[in-house]
């Protein structure tokens, strides 16, 4: 398990040197201000790698979660709309429940018919956003016509303080809801029977259910949970922003995706981690966010993400091979 | 798949491609039934053998990535990628020396810079694969950024426009009375179903695809074989862009983004296996041409685009639940 630590070692390593660097470059990277704003933007992309993660470790890939995400959270509150519902709890678990329901038809088909998970999912994200756009609609629902129990859920912070001039600024409590979300996975895949499941399936399917794990059983759980959770990190996104657009998120899965492998976790399958996936949100975050510091054109954004991309996954592709030999 | 007797094989490889016809001329049927007057007439046809063309380039693209159980993500940002060049050294020129642009010479420059940028792009990405050894879907997704990415820093982010006029020719023209992109894509088809048939590439590409094993222990040179499908898929693609910018007679970073499932739906509709080892180029051209009277059919029901995007994720879905259907019974 040496290595295994070592890898999140290095990550860290890695991140504190690029947080010097732009720290250098730009002193006001440090400030508390945008230390928080930060955080903030970690929220979303983590709760959404957290799902992906867990596909990632089983040997899959999804591509479809930012369709369910988005489905979730408008289906969730043009229902609490409908029926002039004012509350938090009940529409996150609604959310939840629905982003597991599409995780349901991923597992059905990954597993039923034994496709690829990148081409099934790619079906499933065109559908479920076909079908949000084409028959649900395509308005958004503005601060206006939001519920307001969401936003003031959205707005809560932790730790609220005074600048200099006299505005506000906080750290969101909705890294807390991050946080928690992540040790309970942590827990979920470290000590629990399915848990040891999923990296056991992502080593080899044969070689799991021949020791006895429930392989139908581990693929529902993976992708219902991936769903859900994304379904969950949509509403939380529509509260944190206040308003809920159903053409949102288009695109999000390249950076999730590419947090996942930053955080040296291995598309074949077996490898990677809660923490190690948490340093690559945050990694892939600041170099966004740091572009703008850092004055450079935000055109080069989708450049600098697809080179993180490829860098993250040869260095990763040059480990596994290094630890198969 | 198991080994099966040859004249089986053949027997399974002509069911799919009847199973294939059989489905067009339903869809056919059906869409001639909901809308007679409008489905049947010449101008349909005509407008359907301009815009599938690039799709139907784009699927076989993807279809020879997918022959080594690969997958080509980054396709529709090579092609706009190719589209964006040629479109800025038109600019180039044109303000440079202020020459009427209608030359052929320049028209040729212009497409020997987009198929180079195809053939750079594919030897990236057949590189990241078989040097770094990433898995193709990640390094292609990766590269695919780092093209569409390429493609706004270039433009900005509006459209390019103003190609010239012989550009727009490959687009928009027609040879003996038939559309140049269909033209160019029935030539291009049949060109690679040669070359996946007839030659030693496409047969070493086909057994790397089914046995890589086997494949390695009968002396193939796996790594030059995936590079070169790779750097075929680039130039495909890029041809794909050509096409596609000079019908529009534009060219921009984020035209056609909805290609990319629907290559990915058509090549495996057309019968290519995603883990490689088959696929035929006249499966996907039959696949595109079912789906593409589909989606006009679907336009002229005034279905949203959204609800065609729907469809489109459906019938993959069905697709693969077919396929498994079918090699269960076998």
């Amino acid at each position: 398990m040496a290595w295994f630590q070592k890898s999140e070692v290095v990550i860290a390593g890695i991140l504190l040197l690029a947080m010097i660097l732009i720290g250098l470059v730009n002193p006001a990277f440090w400030s508390l201000d945008n230390m928080f704003s930060l955080l903030r933007s970690n929220v979303i992309i983590g709760i959404m790698a957290l799902g992906v993660l867990l596909v990632m470790i089983s040997g899959g890939i999804d591509v479809s979660f930012p369709a369910f995400a988005v489905a979730a959270m408008y289906l969730t509150i043009k229902g609490m709309l409908y029926f002039n519902y004012d509350g938090v709890f009940l529409p996150f678990v609604a959310a939840a429940t629905i982003g597991a329901l599409f995780g349901c038809l991923n597992a059905f088909f990954v597993y039923k018919f034994r496709m690829i998970p990148l081409i099934v999912t790619l079906g499933t994200g065109s559908m479920v956003r076909g079908f949000l756009l084409g028959v649900v609609g395509t308005s958004i629902i503005n601060i206006n016509k939001m519920p307001d129990a969401l936003i003031d859920f959205g707005k809560s912070d932790i730790i609220s303080m005074i600048k200099p001039d006299g505005t506000t600024y906080g750290l969101t409590a909705m890294v807390a809801v991050y946080v928690v979300l992540a040790i309970t996975l942590h827990f979920v895949l470290r000590y629990t029977m399915i848990g040891r499941g999923v990296y056991a399936m992502g080593g080899d399917p044969e070689a799991a259910s021949r020791v006895g794990f429930n392989i139908r059983k581990i693929t529902f759980f993976i992708y219902c949970v991936a769903g859900a959770l994304a379904g969950f990190a949509g509403l939380l996104h529509s509260g944190m922003i206040w308003l809920a657009n159903p053409r949102d998120f288009v695109g999000l899965e390249l950076d999730v995706i590419a947090a996942v492998v930053l955080g040296g976790a291995s598309i074949f399958g077996g490898r990677g981690s809660v923490l190690g996936t948490m340093l690559g949100v945050f990694m892939l975050v600041m170099v966004k966010n740091s572009l703008i510091i850092m004055k450079i054109d935000t055109t080069w954004q989708r450049v600098v993400v697809g080179v993180i991309i490829v860098i993250a996954t040869a260095i990763t592709a040059w480990r596994d091979r290094r630890a198969n030999a | 798949m198991k080994q099966a007797p040859d004249f089986r094989n053949l027997l399974n490889k002509d069911n799919n491609i009847v199973q294939l016809i059989a489905m067009t001329i339903l869809i056919f049927v059906v869409m001639t039934a909901l809308s007679p007057d409008k489905f049947l007439r010449y101008y349909n046809f005509e407008s359907i053998t301009y815009t599938f063309p690039e799709l139907g380039l784009l699927s076989i693209a993807m279809m020879i990535a997918m022959l080594t159980g690969g997958i080509d993500l980054s396709v529709i940002g090579i092609a706009n990628l190719s589209g964006i060049f040629a479109g800025v050294m038109f600019k180039k020129f044109t303000t440079d020396a202020g020459v009427a642009d209608t030359g052929f010479g320049i028209v040729l420059m212009g497409a020997v810079v987009a198929l180079g940028t195809g053939l750079v792009a594919g030897a990236l990405n057949g590189l990241l694969i078989t040097r770094l050894k990433i898995t193709p879907i990640l390094a292609t997704l990766g590269t695919g950024q780092v093209f569409t990415g390429l493609a706004i820093v270039m433009t900005g982010g509006p459209a390019i426009v103003g190609f010239p006029d012989a550009w727009a020719f490959i687009g928009n023209g027609k040879i003996l009375g038939l559309a140049t992109p269909f033209v160019l894509f029935v030539v291009l088809a049949c060109l690679i179903a040669f070359m996946l048939r007839r030659t030693t590439f496409g047969i070493n590409l086909m057994l790397i695809g089914t046995n890589p094993k086997a494949a390695l222990f009968a002396g193939l040179k796996r790594e030059k074989m995936v590079l070169l499908s790779y750097m075929l898929t680039g130039v495909m693609a890029s041809i794909a862009g050509i096409i596609l910018s000079g019908r529009t007679n534009a060219a921009k970073s984020d035209y056609g983004t909805s290609y990319l499932l629907q290559a990915v739906l058509i090549a495996v509709l057309g019968g290519t296996n995603p883990a490689g080892g088959r696929g035929t180029v006249l499966g996907v051209s039959i696949a595109v041409t079912a789906l593409m009277l589909l989606s006009s059919g679907f336009q002229i029901l005034r279905f949203s685009n959204h609800l065609i995007d729907f469809i489109w994720g459906l019938f993959l879905l069905l697709v693969i639940a077919l396929n498994a259907y079918k090699n269960r019974s076998r």
